[in-house]
């Protein structure tokens, strides 16, 4: 067993944990954190993708001790504590980017992560900016449709500063 | 006589919200993680479940010790085939004939594996971890036995059998003519005629549909809770009435003892309208020990356990006059069932078989089908069951047809569809479509697509010899939809009725509870039949909530499955809604001291023709609840149940074109343009409509590109990971162009058709005649799905090979 200490969304939390244990399985199981999902096992699908240091990674690809003292950022964060949905759920929402909801954490992680990189992307941009996140449901059309949104709505607010 | 868009416009008045691009009250819950999935739970005292999978396609189990497992830090309990006596035969809902063969297939295998990934021992832990470290304790021997996984090699005489008690890889046979029918010709005569007729053509071709997977992208998972009277279980499925039911059928409990919750489930495709044998074992185990239990599969157990689908041949023959006319078509298919039978997995063919003819007079035609076992996964229903495979066989037969008599694939169709004063139409395989315009939408994807430019880009850039050759393909279908009528699938010893139900009750403050019996895993439920409720009853949007995926609350349905949920579910709302609108009248009578005949209902309110009076419909509810003031006899409240069976199913229509880029010395295939005018009657939200047709625009593509499910000839699956079997990302897809055209559905009054299941049924055949296009001037005739680099590479290679031959032997 090892002690680690992660910041989730905000919060500190300390725990021992076995060194197998991978860091999704962490957030899931011992903090109660069940917004980030698994989809595979063979970190091809992103729905577990979380931002570890302001970097978008697939948490089922690392382990959770390497994650000792690290800020982590989900899904559950992303909206401010009034409840106000962050600009990039707004944009999934007006532009249709989720049916069942099961890709969307990580989409949205991934989203956030890459619209900090490549703030005014092109279409094609973004679908290479997505290509590691797969979505059974929408056909990505309205997910490219959201990113290139918040990127124009982002790219304003930082304009507006 | 067929509606125009217009007339459907003409309504908007009366139904505000129909037609209306809501965006989707589901949307918050999923875009904030506070979704609940069912491995999100956890439960008091709940232990984790793991299973073993067999790593062999074929094999007596000589050894199986699982005494060392069961001694492992904490294991609960270790279980095989044997252990479990009390374990019932998974059932089989549709038995096609009645000397169908139906293989025994358990919860836990008994002494045998009959594919890779076929379940031999269960283990129960603390943890999941602890579960899985003890699955590597089990012992197990295996005694090989010859394996078979190609349906037409399981078909033949001295094959290995599958299961030997059988004495035959053949499952079953089916079949229908036009002549017994009564529905058209002799089609083997037709054809034999056209064979020594110079102004006639047969066109004969095998094609055959690559094995696929639903992928959904939630793993299946399971939690069961036995410590209450009524056994709770929770499951990742599309089907938990049916679930029920089965399970009630077929295992040691009985239907008032068990409880079905779909909670939010992740995506399901047909993947998820399988009764499993991971349920009824979590239910089995659960008993047993009387305490919670979870099992969840990982990605790899998916590929290798959830359904497979799709995994056809197809010998189709076409006659047809000089002038492109058809004059008969004949189809012989070899289904792959797998090694075992699921729900309908027998029956997944037979729904093709109505839909060979597609959207075309044809007047003779014979359809005959053989299902066999294989050392495989079985295959059962994925978006479009059957129909795509039908759709596909069809679609690229009229190309062939094209190419034999040197016509335009858009030609040849022409010539041969049901003109729109044909409808009600009734076609040779039996069915009677009962609206559509091919014409219209045709002309209108034509438009959109630029046609004739692109035709013109062809040429240039085949004459310039061009490395990268442009394709277009066309596919121009109909889809069965809506699965129902019962009377129908009784006929067809469905096992199941079609019918489906809801419940409305309007509360005593005016909002409106709407219980469905269908369930949504993505499609949007709760936001579209929200607006059809706000426009039967007249109440906002906002005063309805959708109650649905819980056999406790929502006591009847038929699930989700067969693009049915607003075809047919959605009637059954509607009939709901206009009972609560009937027992409503008498009541707003007698408040307002009126005649009910004098009474007008609309937006909501119960108005005195003629008159200022009125009150609306949530006035009268508080009125019922308070009961105070009711006329004689009349019982308080305000609700209704709805069981809506329909007349018919539903049959959306449309035409997709793509332009593909095919790089001839990559093998490479880009689509560079896929237009798609769909025909699906009202469009009740056409946000979502939009939606699904790209998903299943992406899945059709998919197919026809890159998915499929890989084994050796050992049995061994290739493709077991998402790492080798290629779900499309989103770089390797494009932005859709859809149109719309309406003809209303004149089998419901909403005039609605379905969509769920059009774009994966239309795109693979699309893509392959683009494809195919681009190719033919090299020599290419026929290439299998997935058109992969490596696949049209060789092709072209082979073609090119061919004819240097032929120069040479000339």
């Amino acid at each position: 067993m090892a002690r680690i200490t992660v910041d989730v969304d905000g919060m500190s939390y300390t725990h021992d944990v076995e060194p197998r244990t991978l860091l999704v399985h962490h957030l899931r199981e011992t903090l109660g954190k069940t917004g980030t999902v698994v989809g595979c096992d063979t970190s091809n699908c992103g729905a577990c993708t979380v931002l570890v240091d302001g970097e978008s990674i697939k948490s089922c690809s690392v382990l959770a001790v390497q994650a000792d003292g690290a800020e982590i950022e989900t899904v559950e964060g992303l909206a401010a504590a009034d409840g106000t949905m962050h600009p990039v759920q707004q944009a999934f929402h007006e532009h249709h980017g989720l049916q069942c909801g099961y890709c969307t954490p990580g989409m949205l992680m991934r989203s956030v992560c890459f619209v900090r990189e490549n703030p005014d992307p092109s279409e094609d941009e973004v679908r290479e900016g997505l290509k590691g996140n797969m979505c059974r449901c929408t056909g990505y059309q309205g997910i490219v449709s959201a990113v290139m949104a918040y990127s124009q709505a982002a790219g304003e607010q930082e304009a507006g500063r | 006589m067929t509606a125009t868009s217009d007339a459907a416009t003409d309504r908007d008045e009366q139904r505000p919200e129909i037609g209306r691009a809501r965006l989707r009250r589901e949307d918050a819950r999923a875009l904030t993680g506070r979704t609940r999935w069912t491995d999100d739970m956890t439960l008091p005292g709940m232990v984790h479940l793991s299973v073993l999978r067999s790593p062999v396609a074929h094999a007596t189990i000589t050894t199986l010790d699982t005494a060392p497992a069961a001694r492992a830090p904490g294991v609960v309990g270790v279980w095989t085939g044997e252990d479990l006596p009390e374990q019932g035969a998974m059932p089989t809902a549709w038995t096609v004939s009645e000397d169908m063969k139906t293989p025994p297939y358990f919860p836990l295998s008994v002494g045998a594996v009959k594919h890779v990934g076929d379940i031999v021992a269960v283990v129960a832990a603390i943890s999941k971890e602890a579960a899985e470290d003890a699955l590597e304790l089990i012992d197990v021997d295996y005694d090989e036995l010859p394996v078979v996984v190609d349906p037409l090699a399981a078909k033949q005489e001295g094959s290995p059998l599958v299961h030997p008690d059988l004495g035959t890889n053949v499952c079953a046979t089916w079949g229908l003519d036009s002549v017994s029918l009564g529905t058209g010709g002799d089609a083997a005569a037709a054809i034999r005629e056209a064979e020594s007729d110079p102004d006639q053509v047969v066109v004969r071709r095998t094609l055959r549909q690559n094995r696929i997977t639903p992928a959904y992208i939630e793993p299946r998972s399971i939690v069961v809770d036995p410590t209450a009277e009524q056994v709770t279980m929770w499951s990742a499925t599309q089907v938990p009435h049916i679930v029920r039911i089965l399970m009630a059928m077929s295992q040691p409990i009985e239907e008032h003892e068990l409880r079905v919750v779909a909670p939010d489930v992740g995506g399901g495709f047909g993947g998820k309208l399988q009764f499993t044998r991971e349920e009824a074992l979590v239910l089995l185990i659960a008993r047993r020990l009387r305490v919670p239990c979870k099992y969840t599969e990982t990605r790899s157990e998916s590929m290798q356990s959830s359904h497979h689908a799709r995994d056809q041949v197809q010998e189709l023959t076409l006659a047809a006059k000089r002038d492109g006319t058809i004059t008969a078509l004949d189809v012989d298919l070899t289904a792959d069932m797998g090694a075992y039978l699921g729900i309908l997995t027998a029956g997944i063919p037979l729904l093709g078989g109505f839909m060979f003819t597609g959207i075309y007079r044809i007047p003779a035609y014979t359809f005959h089908c053989t299902d066999v076992f294989t050392n495989k996964t079985m295959t059962d229903a994925y978006r479009g069951a059957g129909k795509p495979e039908a759709t596909f066989g069809i679609e690229r037969m009229m190309d062939e047809l094209a190419v034999e008599l040197d016509l335009d694939p858009i030609e040849v169709r022409r010539r041969n569809w049901i003109t729109p004063d044909e409808f009600p139409y009734a076609t040779a395989a039996g069915l009677t479509y009962d609206s559509g315009n091919y014409d219209q939408a045709t002309d209108k994807a034509l438009e959109m697509f630029g046609y004739d430019e692109l035709r013109a880009e062809q040429r240039r850039r085949r004459e310039a010899r061009d490395p990268v050759q442009l394709g277009i393909g066309v596919c121009t279908f109909v889809e069965l939809s809506g699965l129902a009528p019962s009377r129908v699938l009784g006929g067809l010893n469905y096992g199941s009725g079609g019918w489906e139900h809801s419940s409305i009750r309007m509360l005593p403050t005016g909002k409106v509870e709407v219980v469905a019996g269908t369930t949504s895993h993505g499609q949007g439920h709760a936001t579209a039949f929200s607006q059809i409720v706000a426009d039967e009853l007249g109440v906002p949007f906002d005063d309805i909530v959708l109650i649905s995926g819980d056999t406790a609350s929502s006591h009847k349905g038929m699930d989700t499955y067969g693009s049915r949920s607003l075809v047919v579910g959605g009637m059954a709302i509607v009939g709901a809604a206009r009972k609560v609108v009937e027992k409503a009248r008498p009541i707003a009578a007698h408040l307002l001291e009126a005649s009910t005949d004098d009474l007008e209902f609309v937006g909501g309110r119960f108005s005195v023709r003629g008159t200022a009076s009125g009150v609306t419909i949530q006035e009268v509810m508080l009125s019922t609840w308070l009961a105070h003031d009711l006329p004689e006899g009349l019982e308080p409240n305000l609700d209704a149940d709805f069981t809506f069976d329909p007349e018919n199913f539903s049959y959306p229509t449309g035409t997709h074109l793509a332009a593909v880029e095919v790089d001839t010395q990559t093998g490479r295939v880009t689509v560079r343009d896929y237009v798609c005018v769909q025909d699906v009657g009202v469009l009740v939200n056409p946000m979502i409509v939009d939606g699904q047709v790209h998903g299943g625009l992406t899945q059709g593509i998919a197919q026809a590109l890159y998915e499929e499910i890989q084994y050796s000839q050992e049995g061994q699956l290739t493709s077991g990971t998402l790492a080798d079997y290629l779900v499309p990302a989103a770089p390797d897809v494009l932005r859709y162009r859809t149109g719309t055209t309406v003809t209303e559905a004149t089998t419901n009054t909403l005039g609605v058709k379905a969509v769920g299941e059009t774009g994966a049924t239309a795109a693979p055949p699309a893509i392959v005649n683009a494809v195919l296009d681009a190719l033919r001037p090299l020599g290419v005739t026929d290439i299998t799905m997935p058109c992969t680099p490596v696949k049209v590479w060789t092709a072209i290679h082979e073609a090119s090979a061919r004819t240097t031959e032929g120069a040479v032997t000339a």
